[in-house]
């Protein structure tokens, strides 16, 4: 009986399914893309593939230690990847992606700004691997009615009073990065007695955190569901756009200054459409489309005068002033040893109860 | 006694509705954010069409449900015929066999075949993810068909034989048309349970192939695209309005079955 | 039917099947859970299990999948019961609107229960509008337990009411001519013929609310990590297979243990059953 049940029951379901199916044929001329979430305006791509006829078969990561496993594993072959800076030394330095030939970016080289590829040195020496896209910082995102001290340190993620109101981003660097930086010490630090002091501040936060949070932050503040979060830069236009009692912070101990590159894998088997790929994302119409559905701040020194949105142009959190940027760190690539360290740290800080 | 039975199935009624009944809603909302909500629209539903990426999810999660279940039924049932021969001593221990996709954990299951496959250097893909759904699905179709196949009447099958039939011919026009019901009902279990595999698809899939429900995990994080509500929606409206159809014909059935 | 030939060749396909897609993979997992990195044999992988505090992770896991069991029994045996009470024509259109629900993706299902229980989520709105207290349930084992429940009832009340349908109605009038009152009837002779159906019911609920990771990373907010979760990381995160798979070992004992019990009531019996 039950089984009749679910067979009537089913039908239904196949019926539905006849009417879409066929979409399955098979794409040769293709660019495998991993980008983080919501990286890329569809639209973008969609121009791409019309005006190069290339198909982009885009996957998406949450987090740069999600996105390592699956591209060194090999299993999966991507052709271009967006990792941040420390992310990129690593993949370098384990031999996972090839120097790009800059004679295929001309607009790369034309429109990228001097000195992003000055501060990308630190982690691509020589900028041979990798094209900035994206860069920005990381700073407290809160609630004006219901924060009502001062948001202008870390401090604040550990006041008793917004117990169960803080979000908190759940990537091992960025978690340690915030203690690290309250104890005046780099976010690069190696001593493990500094890390553990770091990690005990974290497990001793954890009480008062309400998740530990990805890309879900963005809806979580828009729906007010929190007094205030860590986030990247770029996530706060959207979410002041969309509920307007928010306000952006970067606390005075220092931030994150992070940048998101394009760079191709070793075992590309589409080096020539990966370089297209780049290239156009580096168009400044491009860029600008991109940025005005992003909303993070771009290398791309063409795209400020192309922007319509009045409102983001002039915006100082998309461009800041070089005050809020100068001096800051940039993550650095530890070691395999001391990445592992660090997940370490962070997984024990999420099992504490 | 009989209210409080009405109130006790109306509260579990609304439990389980209720998460419904807020995805219906999100599907008409006009904000691209969850729970946020700033107004009706239908815009989700027209962009849903052309949405190329949820287009492609559903023609894999089609294609491999439809695959993997007619594979596994075909496995199963000669599978099932093979099992019907033997004592009920290695009946039970092949059984056992094949009840063990089910019994494990599907993150178990999953982990154990990404193994493997990485093992064997096959690339994750679509075939990869295709076998995976074999592997869950045949348990469910032998399930399905072995009861049936143990009640069945042997006499017809060997009038054919005395006929002059061979045994596989025998099989095909006695045996075969009488499994139909159960076979059918191994071949959807087995689809739905492969349209509906959320953990052995994540650890078995590769790049730019989704299905529906790692389309969906991938989206949770940075907020589920309203056309996903939208589909959906859709969807369950249509099975709604099967089970509404499958009732009333149900009832007729009924009193024809009376007056005669 | 075939001769013992035919029967043979038959089965072949499906041993092949088995033997590579079962049982190779079974043991690939125990071969990386026993071993390092270098391929020797090592019981590190299960000692880091006690040191890393994952015992606790498993300790919690444990404790929910037993108390979402034991509500999905609670609520579902009530159920069972009013919905086979009565075999008229509604009760199968009843029936059918308790299957219904499985058609929505249980993602996005589960990701629903995150908007109805969230601290400005629909039932806080409905207390505000009302003027009655809120509550704040997301984030907490609550909130996972109910996300369990809301995905696994279907597995206990499916087997329950196989269970219950099938008493024949004729015993249970026995029962009645031979003065039990309907308490009785229910404690002696109800309640053990549908034991089996129960077993069935409480294992298919309880290994998934064991190893499920879904759940509790969208109602736990990353907060509270089941087994399921650290496993799902080791391979996506941390990049150790090795713990990883030792991790699903353990869990495997479980998933054994669960079988034998199963295999001991078990409710589908291949005589049985239509």
């Amino acid at each position: 009986m039950k089984f009749k049940i679910l067979a009537l029951l089913l039908v239904s379901c196949l019926a539905i399914g006849i009417a879409g199916c066929g979409g399955g044929d098979k794409k040769d001329n293709v660019v495998y893309v991993y980008s983080w979430g919501d990286y890329i305006d569809p639209e973008v791509l969609k121009t791409f593939e019309k005006e190069t006829g290339i198909h982009v078969v885009l996957d998406e990561f949450d987090t740069n230690e999600s996105m390592y496993p699956r591209v060194a594993e090999g299993a999966v072959h991507y052709d271009v990847i967006c990792p941040s800076d420390y992310m990129i030394q690593k993949m370098i330095s384990n031999n996972l992606l090839q120097p790009l030939d800059f004679n295929k970016l001309p607009e790369a080289k034309k429109n990228i700004g001097e000195d992003f590829f000055k501060q990308a040195e630190s982690f691509d020496p020589g900028n041979k691997y990798s094209v900035p896209y994206c860069w920005g910082t990381v700073g407290i995102i809160y609630d004006k009615t219901k924060v009502t001290d001062p948001v202008d340190s870390w401090n604040i993620l550990w006041n008793e009073k917004y117990s169960g109101q803080i979000l908190m981003q759940d990537s091992a660097r960025d978690a340690m990065m915030i203690p690290l930086k309250l104890m005046g010490k780099s976010m690069n630090e190696t001593d493990k007695d500094v890390l553990a002091q770091a990690q005990a501040m974290l497990k001793a936060q954890k009480p008062l955190v309400q998740a530990y949070v990805v890309d879900e932050v963005k809806e979580k503040l828009i729906n007010s569901e929190a007094a205030m979060g860590v986030v990247f830069s770029g996530e706060a236009p959207i979410i002041l756009k969309e509920n307007p009692n928010m306000a952006f912070s970067i606390p005075k101990e220092g931030t994150n200054l992070w940048i998101d590159g394009w760079v191709i894998t070793k075992d590309s088997q589409n080096v020539d459409n990966a370089h297209k790929f780049i290239n156009f994302m580096c168009r400044p119409d491009i860029a600008a489309q991109n940025f005005e559905h992003l909303g993070y701040s771009t290398p791309n020194i063409a795209v400020r005068d192309l922007v319509e949105d009045e409102e983001l142009k002039n915006s100082p959190i998309a461009f800041p002033s070089p005050e809020v940027y100068s001096g800051q760190e940039t993550y650095k690539y530890l070691g395999n040893q001391m990445d592992e360290y660090y997940n370490n740290l962070w997984m024990q800080v999420r099992v504490d109860s | 006694m009989r209210y409080i039975k009405k109130i006790y199935l109306a509260t579990i009624f609304l439990f389980l509705y209720a998460p419904i009944g807020v995805l219906i809603a999100q599907s008409f909302n006009a904000s691209r954010y969850r729970g946020h909500w700033t107004g009706v629209t239908l815009d989700w539903y027209t962009k849903l069409f052309n949405d190329e990426r949820i287009a492609d999810a559903l023609s894999n999660t089609l294609s491999i449900g439809l695959l993997s279940a007619g594979i596994a039924t075909i496995l199963g049932l000669i599978t099932c015929v093979a099992m019907k021969e033997f004592s009920r001593k290695w009946r039970a221990t092949f059984m056992s066999i094949t009840n063990v996709p089910i019994l494990n954990a599907d993150i178990v299951t999953g982990i154990s075949l990404m193994l493997l496959f990485m093992g064997l250097g096959l690339k994750l893909g679509y075939v990869s993810i295709l076998l995976a759904h074999i592997v869950f699905n045949v348990p469910y179709v032998i399930l399905c068909i072995m009861p049936q196949l143990m009640t069945l009447d042997k006499s017809f099958y060997e009038a054919a034989l005395d006929l002059g039939a061979s045994p596989f011919k025998a099989f095909a026009s006695v045996i075969l048309p009488e499994l139909r019901p159960s076979i059918f009902a191994g071949f959807l279990l087995a689809f739905t349970m492969s349209a509906d595999d959320f953990i052995i698809t994540h650890f078995t899939k590769g790049a730019g192939v989704d299905t529906l429900t790692t389309e969906i995990y991938a989206e949770l994080k940075i907020g589920i695209h309203p056309e996903m509500y939208a589909l959906s929606t859709l969807v369950f409206f249509c099975v709604l309005i099967f089970v509404i159809l499958f009732a009333i014909n149900r009832r007729k059935l009924k009193h024809i079955e009376e007056a005669i | 039917m075939f001769n013992t030939m035919t029967r043979n060749v038959l089965l072949t396909p499906f041993l092949i099947w088995a033997v590579l897609f079962i049982f190779v993979p079974l043991i690939c997992i125990v071969w990386y859970g026993v071993t390092d990195y270098d391929g020797n044999f090592s019981l590190d992988n299960m000692s880091l299990i006690f040191e890393r505090g994952y015992l606790a992770a498993l300790k919690l896991s444990v404790e929910l999948a037993l108390i979402s069991t034991v509500v999905c029994l609670i609520l579902a045996y009530p159920l069972c019961l009013i919905l086979t009470e009565n075999r008229r024509d509604n009760t199968t259109i009843i029936s059918l609107l308790f299957i219904l629900p499985l058609w929505m993706n249980s993602l996005l299902s589960t990701m629903a229960w995150q908007t109805i229980l969230e601290s400005n989520g629909i039932i806080n709105q409905l207390m505000r509008l009302l003027d009655l207290p809120t509550f704040n349930m997301i984030n907490t084992q609550g909130a996972i337990v109910v996300g369990m429940v809301y995905n696994f009832l279907p597995y206990m009340v499916l087997p329950l009411f196989i269970s219950l349908s099938k008493i024949d109605k004729s015993i249970l009038e026995a029962a009645q001519d031979l003065g039990a009152n309907s308490w009785q009837t229910f404690f002696r002779v109800i309640l053990p013929l549908t034991i089996p159906g129960a077993v069935s019911g409480i294992t298919m609920v309880f290994i998934p609310a064991l190893t499920t990771f879904v759940i509790s990373a969208l109602l736990g907010g990353g907060k509270l990590l089941l087994i399921g979760n650290i496993i799902e990381q080791e391979f996506t995160f941390q990049y150790d297979w090795h713990v990883g798979c030792a991790l699903s070992v353990i869990l495997m004992i479980f998933i054994v243990m669960n079988m034998l019990l199963t295999a001991a009531f078990d409710p589908l019996k291949e005589e049985g059953d239509g």
